[in-house]
């Protein structure tokens, strides 16, 4: 990033002096964004007691669950977590890997018995896909999130002044239509699964 | 009035905290690295306004230097072992999810407050930036209520927070990085250069291809990049700001915000963004490196024409 600065500087005609000036000075005006990682000691500290254990506890909640409905309801547990600023309880090491897959996977075999490999492996797939649909849109509707601090600030360089909140808001529509069109794909997957084995 | 410097100067003293106690973390290789970077953003945060900017601009290459050349390292700060954690999540349930409510809840019921209540004629907060102020008065009541209630050892939530921060590591300056990039964009004029060729392309006045070439870019370029916050300020100096808010009169936060969200259709379909799509096919031990992208296509397509749909009707109300 700061080499391409550089050289965007250098091509546009300023002087090396300049370039790093006016890069120092963009930095020191947009230290708001550095403002998001104040959050980082309450979820730290929430971690030492257990967070990340009582969200695994809540995802084996949904045991009795088809394969496609467990992924559904995950995906709206990660929505709406990382929607409040909890996307670090949820993740591919912390409950994918542990936690989502194997669950997913045993209840394919409740559905399905046993399965062949590509099977399994479309689940397993399944499974981390909907881990990152649910974060990428759920954590926008989290105002103090680097994404929307960043827009904010890049919009205001041009003059246009907005509140990180109405910024927000406008990930709502996308987060609910994410919700349905992988949800869809999910009932999918489950009455593919149901059918009998060929 | 609250101004945003006292933000600054809260982060600041969090950034120079862990910075500290980094520096004196004998176990881990690279703690001076760590504190060194840590310390240049608390310097940043505390001093920013006082050291000029070609100072500021020398700090900036500091921490890329630092970044770059590898001498920052994750750490190992005290914490909880898997059984104590166990332990508590067992004793306390789902009120442990109640702390981190407060945050978004303060920052919310605040803002709201502030702009439809009398309390904001007062004029005790800089304009446009209370929900930044809410959301430091949220942390600090959420660190009250947990120091209340659960005990933790008075040095714990700078630790915990090192602990995070040092598992994010340089990542945790890219946002900020990249605005400043967008500000330099904007200055040497590389908007104008790419959004004269758009203009080239696409006939005039055809509010829907310039949002087609908007989105398309932005998901091309997070592609490529395997980043949407890269590609967000080249494409809001070149289309974005000059055509759709400009020239087309569309609504900033629309084009913002959905613009961002048709970048993360882009993170989806690509191998360049490897934590989110390669590390957990390694993870889960799949066969096919590329199985989760796979899997993640349509879904991506789908939304990627709805978040296309959505600036196109919302923004040009």
């Amino acid at each position: 990033v700061t080499a391409s600065a550089i050289v965007t500087g250098l091509l546009g005609g300023m002087d090396p002096v300049e370039v790093i000036s006016t890069f120092g000075k963009a930095f020191n005006d947009n230290r708001i964004i550095a403002m998001v990682w104040i959050v980082l000691p309450v979820i730290g500290l929430l971690e030492r007691f257990g967070l990340q254990q009582q969200a695994g506890a809540l995802i084996r909640k949904l045991r009795n669950a088809t394969t496609g409905r467990l992924l559904i309801l995950y995906l709206l547990y990660r929505q709406l977590t990382a929607a409040i600023g909890l996307h670090s309880t949820a993740g591919h090491p912390q409950t994918v890997r542990p936690l989502v897959a194997p669950m997913a996977l045993a209840a394919a075999e409740k559905e399905h018995g046993e399965l062949d490999e590509a099977t399994a492996e479309k689940v397993k797939a399944y499974a981390a896909a909907t881990d990152n649909v649910g974060l990428f849109f759920g954590e926008d509707i989290f105002f103090a999130i680097g994404s929307i601090v960043l827009i904010q600030q890049t919009l205001a360089t041009y003059g246009y002044n907005l509140a990180p909140l109405e910024l927000a808001l406008w990930a709502i529509p996308s987060a609910i239509l994410a919700f349905f069109i992988h949800g869809f794909r999910l009932w999918l997957l489950d009455r593919k699964l149901r059918a009998p084995a060929r | 009035m609250i101004t945003l410097h006292w933000l600054y100067v809260l982060a600041g003293t969090m950034f120079a905290a862990i910075a500290f106690l980094s520096a004196l973390d004998r176990s881990n290789p690279k703690h001076f690295g760590n504190a060194a970077f840590w310390g240049l953003m608390a310097v940043s945060l505390l001093a920013g306004d006082l050291i000029g900017d070609f100072a500021n601009g020398l700090l900036v290459l500091g921490l890329a230097g630092l970044a770059g050349f590898g001498f920052i390292g994750r750490s190992q700060p005290p914490t909880t072992s898997m059984e104590e954690r166990q332990r508590w999540s067992e004793e306390v349930g789902n009120r442990l999810f109640l702390p981190a409510l407060i945050i978004p809840v303060t920052a919310l019921v605040g803002t709201l407050a502030y702009n439809y209540t009398a309390v904001g004629q007062l004029g005790w907060i800089e304009p446009k930036r209370e929900t930044y102020v809410f959301l430091a008065l949220g942390v600090l009541i959420a660190l009250a209520t947990i120091f209340a209630w659960l005990k933790p050892p008075l040095l714990a939530p700078v630790q915990e927070g090192r602990r995070l921060l040092d598992a994010i590591g340089w990542a945790a300056v890219l946002p900020q990085m990249l605005a400043a990039l967008g500000v330099l964009f904007a200055a040497a004029g590389v908007g104008e250069i790419i959004g004269t060729a758009t203009r080239s392309v696409i006939p005039e006045g055809s509010i829907f291809l310039t949002v087609l070439v908007f989105g398309v870019g932005m998901a091309l370029f997070t592609i490529i990049m395997g980043n949407a916050f890269a590609a967000f300020p080249v494409m809001a100096a070149a289309i974005g700001v000059p055509l759709l808010i400009q020239a087309y009169g569309g609504d900033p936060a629309v084009v913002g915000a959905v613009g961002m969200l048709a970048g993360f259709c882009g993170t989806l379909m690509t191998p360049m963004a490897a934590n989110f799509n390669l590390v957990p096919a390694a993870l889960l031990e799949l066969k096919d490196q590329n199985g989760v992208i796979k899997a993640q296509i349509p879904t991506a397509l789908c939304l990627f024409v709805a978040n296309l749909a959505i600036i196109y009707f919302a923004a040009f109300r």
